[in-house]
């Protein structure tokens, strides 16, 4: 016993004195406010000494428009009161006078047509209500004046009137409250209103280390009671995993690219040899601007790539196709980050070759939004530059990209991509499902990309992978619009990204 | 990418499956799975030949080493009257058709459904729905010989479309037949409609709509057919015809030859290799291999190619081979992307991360420090947004899928959704995001104008605590700002403020107008900052 006492915390002594009443009594007495009140229980009840209980109830009490209405009637009063001198008016004109809103006198009168008071005939009001019905109160009107009052107090009539009132806007408003109470535990009983003094020491205090211990003890914390929590600033999840797969490829010596999100199609497709007729090319897959076009770039690069697509540059035979310039003028949410490839090895120098460049950025399909779809991912894009890279050197950087997210194995298959000869899909092997994951793409640009962009066939490998798929399992996310949903509780408790 | 199924039982004439088998076939590039009796496939869209199961099956043969490179096939000469007549009245709608005749062939109903399956997977891949290749396939037994094809206007082509009773005309067929509605955006902006017909006059369809029901559609009785490949490239016709007749002739068939009678004759299908050079120094500088001719002589023949004195010959049913890099791939196939050493080789250059992307980073890790929470949101905003912020020239999607429909001109957008849709969550809630935000520029290449704004958004919050939040971020940045009082449709006047840089207006500070928050069905003051972040990208040195 005497541990406890000496761990009682000054709200708890204010208290204890009138552990014998309610807590309303114990509010009074004590001078405090009913949450410090509440607390303070809450300490004797992990002391053992009371034992709490709560209770919910619905309280029903006015709203905005309730309080008005109480005071100035319910707009059907209003509107019946107005058919008592004025009896079979226009629609219109019993708006006018009524001088209710449109939302009122609507409403109005379909709850005076519900209790059959009027009629509605022509496009005028007949009153069908006898002298009786017209004095006696509505059951809302008798309700909104007991108001507020707990919902378990209502007798039929007035939950009935509840019911109708709970549709209208803001005339009634329902929260609901805890009630607590509390009973003394066999040892509560002993110290119950007993007076307890204390001269333990509480809080440290600047005096107190300035004038030494005079009083020797402390008082006692609880050191397992819950403390409120608190919420620390926070990066967003996927801006995390980001930033570290920014930094494996700098730290491979790659630089970063950056530009724009929306694209003309001609950096997007055309110069990326993808034909005008690829399904990509069309709304339902990709998202386009609605009503403007771009500008294409130098004649140079525009009738290169034209040539590449139409009869084949390079030793290549083309796609064999009229080429329409207007196409490739369209505007486009970039597809991939591949178009910001495109135009770095176009304002490269020769001089800055070899080079290896990366960008992780968004890129954009036309979707629906369900559990394994959305409109925006993230991709890792990359190139190298090199008269001497070749095939194998571009598994090398992807290997160890992959290894660095944490994948031990990884598997390349022969993919297709019209930009890219030879092409490779990559999977990264997921140890605790036991199951492959489908990453996405990569190769060498094809002759037909390369020639019109660096006015020459150098050997460029490229890649541009998905990394949400990464990302939702390494935070174990089931439900694709979990990633951008912000949800501020969701955010607040998610794990760090430790890789 | 197509996904095809095929028969396990017929697969399984010719390979045992099992998991290893289903991994070379992935490693061949089309990867599978086992789905109850059948085998799924996923091809790309560089592949339409393996799309005939009996493609697949002659390729993978190849692949396994069970043939010897290129497959051979025979054309018989074409026969009295075996030719089409091209009018010149096509050029305007459909320019183009090969055609070829195939005897010697029997039908069940399980044939008549691959077949029927194989015509609709190369009309959506190759064919790009119908519109660059369509396919015809009739019962030789219904038809006179030589064949026309012409354009006619609509009301002179009468016939009774497949799987209907009546006789309708063109235009009818393209309001009233599933087909033909399916397809009617295809002919409709056009004069005339091309059709084929028989000697008798009567129609066999109307491409690349229908065929006729009763001359136009192949039954069990059939033995023989007439094949046209109809469109606007020849090429993909050619080889569309290819992919056919080789198939058929998988199936027992015997290949007769067509003379299209066109501006120029020409015998068609033809089934010569196309001839390609390459070089054994390219293949294996892009590769980085170390391989020899005979090598590369193996590896091609699995692939189904044949190789002889420096030369590549191609299957002319193989649409893809572009540049000898197209070759190059097929060889590193054949030799196993598995069997690759992966490399990393010394090359040094030096990486860095965008001046842009550190300010970003700089800014996020002053405010976390302020506790703030960042979020991120979708760079596209509704309709209803756009409109109850009365955003002025929206830049609009075409045919978004979702109710996310325009471009976001700010980030307040967003971050009002955001709060909006965390009403139950814990307060006070601190925010901020860094992203894109669009309008509209005449002088930029895409007419869009790009731009990297900061907002953030403190709610319960004051002017007050937005204002010290404005002043320790600049400040840590070191940059000295001013405010100068303004006005903004959603905030508070008198409480609002624009943000100088050196002069230039930069964003925007102040507390929400309650109209604003009610609107957004917010309950809480929210105090904001809103800046645009190349500004201050300049000012940073």
């Amino acid at each position: 016993m005497d541990r406890i006492t000496e761990s009682l915390s000054p709200i708890e002594r204010r208290i204890i004195p009138y552990l014998n009443l309610d807590i309303g009594e114990i509010i009074k007495k004590s001078g405090l406010d009913k949450t410090t009140v509440l607390r303070a229980l809450q300490f004797l009840k992990n002391k053992g000494l009371v034992e709490l209980h709560s209770e919910k109830k619905i309280i029903i009490n006015l709203g905005v428009n309730g309080i008005y209405y109480k005071k100035s009637h319910l707009p059907e009063r209003k509107l019946l009161t107005l058919l008592e001198t004025k009896n079979h008016i226009p629609l219109e004109e019993a708006n006018k006078i009524s001088k209710l809103s449109d939302n009122e006198f609507k409403v109005s009168l379909g709850v005076l047509k519900k209790k059959a008071l009027i009629n509605l005939s022509n496009g005028k009001i007949s009153l069908t209500a006898n002298k009786e019905e017209l004095i006696k109160k509505f059951p809302e009107e008798k309700l909104i004046e007991i108001l507020p009052i707990e919902k378990e107090k209502l007798e039929e009539e007035e939950l009935f009137a509840l019911q109708n009132l709970k549709n209208r806007k803001d005339i009634v408003e329902i929260s609901e409250q805890k009630t607590i109470t509390f009973q003394l535990t066999e040892r509560g009983k002993q110290i119950a209103g007993k007076e307890i003094e204390s001269d333990l020491i509480e809080e440290v205090v600047p005096e107190l280390i300035k004038s030494g211990l005079k009083k020797k003890r402390f008082r006692r914390y609880d050191i397992q009671a819950h403390v409120p929590q608190v919420f620390g600033g926070k990066k967003h999840f996927v801006n995390q995993s980001i930033e570290y797969a920014k930094k494996i490829w700098t730290d491979l010596g790659f630089k970063e690219m950056t530009g724009n999100l929306t694209e003309t199609s001609f950096w997007n497709f055309d110069v990326l040899f993808t034909a005008q007729d690829h399904p990509a090319r069309e709304m339902q897959d990709s998202f386009f601007i609605k009503d403007i076009k771009g500008d294409l770039p130098e004649k140079k690069l525009v009738e290169q790539t034209k040539k590449a697509h139409e009869e084949g540059v390079g030793g290549s035979k083309g796609w064999q196709y009229s080429w329409s310039p207007e196409d490739a003028k369209r505007i486009v949410l970039r597809t991939h980050a591949t178009s910001l490839s495109a135009r770095t090895l176009y304002s490269l120098k020769s001089e800055e070759i070899p080079a290896k460049y990366f960008a992780i950025g968004k890129v954009f399909r036309n979707e629906t939004i369900d559990w394994s779809h959305g409109i925006e991912f993230y991709q890792t894009e990359g190139i190298v530059i090199d008269y001497d890279a070749n095939f194998r050197h571009l598994l090398g950087y992807l290997k160890e990209f992959y290894e660095k997210m944490g994948f031990e194995k990884i598997r390349f298959r022969p993919g297709y991509f019209p930009y890219t000869e030879p092409s490779v899909e990559i999977d990264v092997f997921h140890p605790e499902k036991q199951v492959w994951l489908e990453l996405g793409g990569a190769g060498i640009f094809r002759p037909e990309v390369t020639i019109p962009l660096l006015g020459k066939p150098i050997p460029v490998l490229a890649w541009g992978q998905g990394l949400d798929r990464i990302i939702m399992d390494f935070y174990k996310i089931k439900d694709l619009r979990e990633m951008y949903s912000n949800n501020l509780g969701i955010l607040r408790g998610k794990k760090a990204w430790t890789k | 990418m197509a996904i095809i199924k095929f028969p396990k039982k017929e697969i399984e004439k010719h390979f045992k499956i099992n998991q290893k088998i289903l991994d070379e076939i992935s490693m061949f590039g089309t990867p599978a799975q086992i789905l109850a009796d059948e085998l799924e496939i996923e091809i790309n869209p560089n592949r339409p030949d393996l799309i005939p199961m009996q493609g697949f099956i002659r390729a993978f043969k190849a692949f396994k080493g069970k043939s010897n490179g290129l497959t051979k096939y025979k054309i018989n000469k074409p026969e009295k009257n075996y030719k089409v007549k091209v009018e010149s009245s096509v050029k305007e709608v459909r320019p183009y058709t090969v055609c070829a005749i195939i005897k010697n062939l029997k039908f069940d109903n399980e044939k008549i459904k691959e077949l029927v399956n194989i015509q609709e997977k190369i009309h959506s891949t190759l064919g790009r729905n119908r519109k660059k290749v369509a396919i015809g396939i009739y019962p030789l037994e219904k038809i006179k010989l030589p064949i026309k094809y012409e354009a006619r206007k609509p009301l002179d082509i009468k016939f009774i479309p497949l799987d209907t009773t009546k006789e309708m005309n063109a235009i009818q067929i393209l309001k009233r037949h599933p087909a033909g509605k399916e397809y009617a955006y295809l002919l409709k902006t056009y004069q005339k409609f091309p059709v084929f017909v028989d000697a008798n006059k009567k129609i066999l369809s109307m491409p690349p709509i229908i065929n006729s029901q009763e001359i136009g559609k192949v039954t069990e009785k059939t033995k023989e057919v007439f094949i046209e490949c109809s469109g606007f490239d020849k090429n993909a016709l050619n080889k569309t015809l290819n992919i056919l007749v080789t198939t058929f002739a998988d199936m027992g068939g015997k290949i007769y030859s067509m003379i299209i009678e066109d501006k120029k004759k020409e015998i068609t299908p033809n089934l010569e290799p196309e001839k390609m050079k390459i070089s054994l120094e390219n293949v294996n500088k892009l590769l980085g291999l170390k391989l020899k001719e005979e090598n590369i002589e193996k590896l091609l023949k699995k692939m189904g190619y044949n190789y002889k004195n420096k030369t590549v010959f191609i299957p002319a049913w193989r649409t893809d081979i572009l540049h000898e890099v197209d070759i190059i791939e097929d060889i590193a196939i054949a030799y196993g992307y598995d069997k690759f050493a992966p490399e990393i080789p010394e090359l040094s250059t030096i990486g860095e991360e965008s001046k842009e992307d550190k300010l970003k980073e700089r800014i996020s890790e002053i405010l976390i420090g302020l506790k703030l929470l960042e979020i991120s949101s979708y760079h596209l905003i509704k309709s209803d947004e756009a409109k109850k912020m009365k955003v002025d020239k929206p830049i609009e999607i075409e045919n978004s899928k979702t109710e996310y429909k325009i471009l976001r001109p700010n980030l307040l957008i967003p971050t009002l959704r955001t709060l909006s849709e965390n009403k139950d969550n814990e307060y006070p809630q601190h925010i901020f995001e860094i992203g894109r935000v669009f309008s509209l520029d005449e002088k930029k290449e895409t007419r869009i104008k790009e731009q990297e704004n900061l907002i953030i958004a403190l709610t319960p919050g004051n002017f007050t605590e937005a204002k010290q939040t404005l002043d320790y971020l600049l400040k840590i940045l070191a940059l000295n700002y001013k405010l100068e009082e303004t006005t903004h449709p959603n905030l508070i006047d008198g409480r609002t403020g624009k943000i100088l840089l050196n002069n230039k207006e930069i964003g925007y500070i102040g507390e929400v107008h309650p109209n604003t928050l009610r609107n957004w069905n917010l309950k809480m003051p929210l105090a904001l900052i809103e800046i645009n972040l190349d500004e201050v990208m300049k000012e940073i040195h």
